[in-house]
């Protein structure tokens, strides 16, 4: 953490055991909440780093819920919504497809790796892809390291 | 972001629950740490924990607190909202708290369940969720769920098998009906046809008393020669505008609209030589030639089924051509009611036997044994019957397909029954299809037989295109009138393929028979059935509850770019005449894709507002 100038391709993995990711995940009511609550049911563990915030639909995460997330310090930002042809509002997500490959493109750009950024469709019976994103997320924010917004490069 | 807005108002009492769940949460969470933790959040002015929020003394233990701590917010901090929201937004409401400012916040699903070998973090993720809850419960505000009256009259778009059934359904139900038809008389597609897969009975007479029954009934006003011209307004509430062919157009008021404007066959231009050869037609031109008892005089007929359809002109199989091709293929076989024109007279000058019971008989015991072998392989494989059993009207018919599609129980029976007049299935690749070609004046099939691995061909007086149904060449101009969509075939699409088959994701209007998909009769009637039910809801109960959750545009703030008209899934949002969006409360959803397009944060989501979400993620990162 010498360098305090934010660096998309950071080869410094994070130092020490200690980093506990701050990770927000923003899920669907209807698919992706549910697929964590089934994981859950069937008690799936994983990483104790990530916080679901519940909307309606994956397509009511605005470009600003992810950069301010970022800003105040998220390591990384999940947004899960429900497959392609299955969203409970018709096309909401690929409404949010769109939007979040244009965010990846942006975060890249602010000199963030543009991995701290991840989309995931998970289904309300897909609890297990639930957890398994899970794990690997973290595993991704675990090795990009802490935010530069938290004192990390 | 505005973080005072909740001080400028009275200061918030939030009272916070946390539940043991038994050894659900407790046994993985230190749930009296979490309680004590809540305690000290901001605008918390109770916080309790419970063995069981969800039992009766935790829900008296939320009312008690409400009253004796003058609370005006309620978090539950328990399991999941997905199932146990509405329980104790019922409790808060009962104790007068509105259920909109109550919060979920899932410490056991998404917490004690997923950690349970981390006590410590787990329990500070509880804290940590537990803090995000307080921070949007703090900007909540109560909100109302508002009735919208519904007209309760119905109108049917299509006056085929689909639509008479479905307006004959409402009208029963005592619903007065306006049935639309652009064709000067109702029947549809099916009026037709000659024959019918399964009945004996013809086209005509299958659907004569369905259209009786509609011509009789009081409840139902029919638009003859008619369209719809206009659509303005939501569920309850549409005003229709029907024009017709220079007649003054009329406008009528109804609650739900029902869409059966039906399908057309495929004309298969420039495929197996239709319109090359006069004795090229497709199956839907048979139809009519068997009405108009103007068959040329067949010794042999060759199908040739998916033509244009699966990968060629359309991508879909049309599901019921294979049941036509085989019934059209026994009705030839069988010369029913002498199509084939055949006199008795011609019949014993030339040697045939007409619908000659003992003749069959014969061939029955004659062919048994070998046919019972036969059933034993696989369909589509060339069925040599053999010269000397051909079928009772000395007609050949051959099937050309790509693989029959008689699915279920009857229709296996036609196609075992087809296979017993002596019709030959020969089935055919994709890539290589089988051609009709002209050779001395006379019509042949050449095929390349996939059993030989060898050329043949085939002399053939009367080749049937089974082509598919296609969308009615209008149905764009219905489906942006009415605002729905089409599907990439351009059939409508429907708003859940299997939960929600007859519903358009728009709420009240609703599709049924084969404008959203090839369907036989009896489907289409059953969807017609479900249709008309599913309309009836919103008729019946007179009102229909609008969505607390919808979008609030900021005149002052919205710019009139129109980016969130284009968006909504819904067609929830419209300009009005100043140029400004507007919202349709009653046809909003709430998923809130409009909130997060709007460049100029013009739109408000209730509810799940930005400030509320915001919140919520600030508190998710805060350091403690």
């Amino acid at each position: 953490m010498s360098s305090t100038t934010p660096s998309a391709q950071s080869e410094e993995k994070a130092e020490g055991e200690d980093f506990e990711p701050k990770i927000i995940v923003f899920c669907c009511n209807w698919c992706s909440y549910a697929g964590a609550d089934l994981a859950g049911v069937s008690r799936m563990q994983m990483p104790p780093h990530f916080r679901v915030i519940r909307v309606m639909c994956s397509a009511r995460v605005d470009p600003e819920f992810v950069l301010r997330a970022i800003q105040k310090g998220a390591d990384g930002v999940l947004v899960a919504g429900c497959h392609p042809a299955d969203c409970h509002y018709i096309g909401g997500n690929y409404r949010t497809r769109r939007r979040i490959a244009l965010l990846r493109i942006l975060l890249q750009q602010f000199g963030y790796d543009p991995d701290r950024l991840r989309l995931e469709w998970i289904s309300a019976g897909e609890g297990e892809k639930f957890q398994k994103t899970m794990v690997e997320f973290t595993k991704t924010i675990e090795e990009i390291g802490p935010s530069p917004m938290r004192g990390g490069d | 972001m505005p973080e005072n807005t909740s001080t400028e108002k009275e200061k918030p009492r939030i009272g916070v629950f946390i539940c043991h769940c038994g050894s659900n949460i407790g046994g993985f969470v230190d749930v009296k740490a979490v309680t004590e933790y809540a305690s000290t959040l901001p605008d918390v002015a109770y916080a309790a924990d419970n063995l069981y929020t969800c039992a009766e003394d935790g829900l008296n233990n939320i009312k008690d607190s409400i009253k004796e701590h003058n609370l005006d917010r309620v978090i539950v901090s328990s399991c999941t909202p997905r199932t146990h929201a509405p329980l104790f937004q019922r409790t808060c409401e009962a104790a007068g708290v509105n259920k909109y400012m109550f919060t979920f916040v899932n410490i056991r699903e998404h917490c004690s369940w997923v950690h349970m070998k981390e006590k410590e973090k787990a329990t500070q993720k509880a804290k940590d969720l537990v803090r995000m809850g307080v921070a949007r419960a703090r900007f909540l505000e109560p909100q109302e769920e508002t009735k919208v009256d519904v007209t309760p009259t119905a109108l049917v778009v299509g006056g085929g098998v689909s639509g008479m059934t479905a307006a004959l359904s409402l009208a029963n139900m005592g619903f007065p009906v306006h049935l639309v038809e652009k064709d000067e008389e109702l029947g549809g597609f099916v009026k037709n046809l000659h024959g019918l897969m399964m009945t004996t009975k013809s086209a005509n007479e299958t659907i004569k008393p369905l259209i009786d029954k509609v011509n009789a009934h009081k409840n139902i006003t029919q638009h003859l020669n008619s369209h719809v011209a206009s659509v303005e307004g939501f569920i309850g509430n549409y005003d229709i505008s029907i024009g017709g062919d220079g007649a003054e157009a009329k406008e009528v008021k109804v609650g739900t609209i029902i869409v059966a404007t039906g399908a057309v066959p495929l004309v298969p231009e420039g495929l197996f030589g239709y319109k090359e050869h006069p004795n090229v037609i497709t199956s839907t031109e048979f139809e009519e030639l068997c009405n108009k008892k103007e068959l040329p005089k067949l010794k042999s007929v060759a199908f040739i089924q998916c033509v244009g359809a699966r990968g060629q002109k359309v991508s879909y199989c049309s599901r019921v051509c294979c049941n036509v091709a085989i019934k059209s293929a026994i009705n030839i076989a069988e010369n029913r009611d002498n199509m084939l024109g055949v006199t008795e007279e011609k019949a014993a000058e030339t040697g045939e036997v007409v619908e000659e019971p003992a003749a069959e008989k014969k061939a029955e015991e004659e062919g048994s044994d070998r046919r019972r072998r036969r059933r034993g392989r696989g369909r589509g494989d060339e069925d040599e019957a053999g010269e000397e059993a051909a079928p009772s009207s000395g007609v050949e018919v051959t099937v050309f397909n790509r693989d029959v599609m008689s699915y279920g129980v009857e229709h296996e029976l036609e196609f075992n029954k087809a296979r017993e007049k002596r019709v030959k299935f020969v089935r055919y690749l994709p890539d290589n299809l089988p051609k009709v070609s002209v050779k001395d004046g006379k019509l042949e099939v050449g095929y390349f037989h996939e059993t030989l691995k060898m050329e043949r061909t085939m002399p053939v007086d009367l080749v049937i295109l089974s082509t598919p149904l296609v969308a009615q060449p209008d149905a764009a101009t219905l489906s942006q009138l009415l605002k729905v969509p089409l599907g990439q075939d351009g059939f409508f699409q429907e708003a859940h393929v299997k939960l929600r088959p007859v519903d358009f994701a728009t709420d009240g209007v609703y599709v049924c028979g084969t404008c959203r998909g090839p369907a036989d009769i009896s489907e289409a009637v059953s969807q017609a059935a479900a249709a008309a039910s599913r309309a009836s809801i919103p008729l019946a109960n007179g009102f229909v509850q609008a969505e607390a959750l919808t979008s609030i545009v900021d005149e002052t703030k919205c710019t009139g770019c129109g980016t969130c008209v284009e968006t909504c899934p819904y067609s929830a949002l419209r300009k009005n005449e100043e140029g400004i969006t507007e919202v349709i409360v009653a046809a909003c959803k709430g998923c809130g894709c409009c909130g997060a397009t709007c460049p100029e944060g013009a739109i408000t989501m209730t509810h799940y507002t930005d400030q509320q979400l915001l919140a919520e993620a600030k508190a998710a990162l805060e350091e403690v």
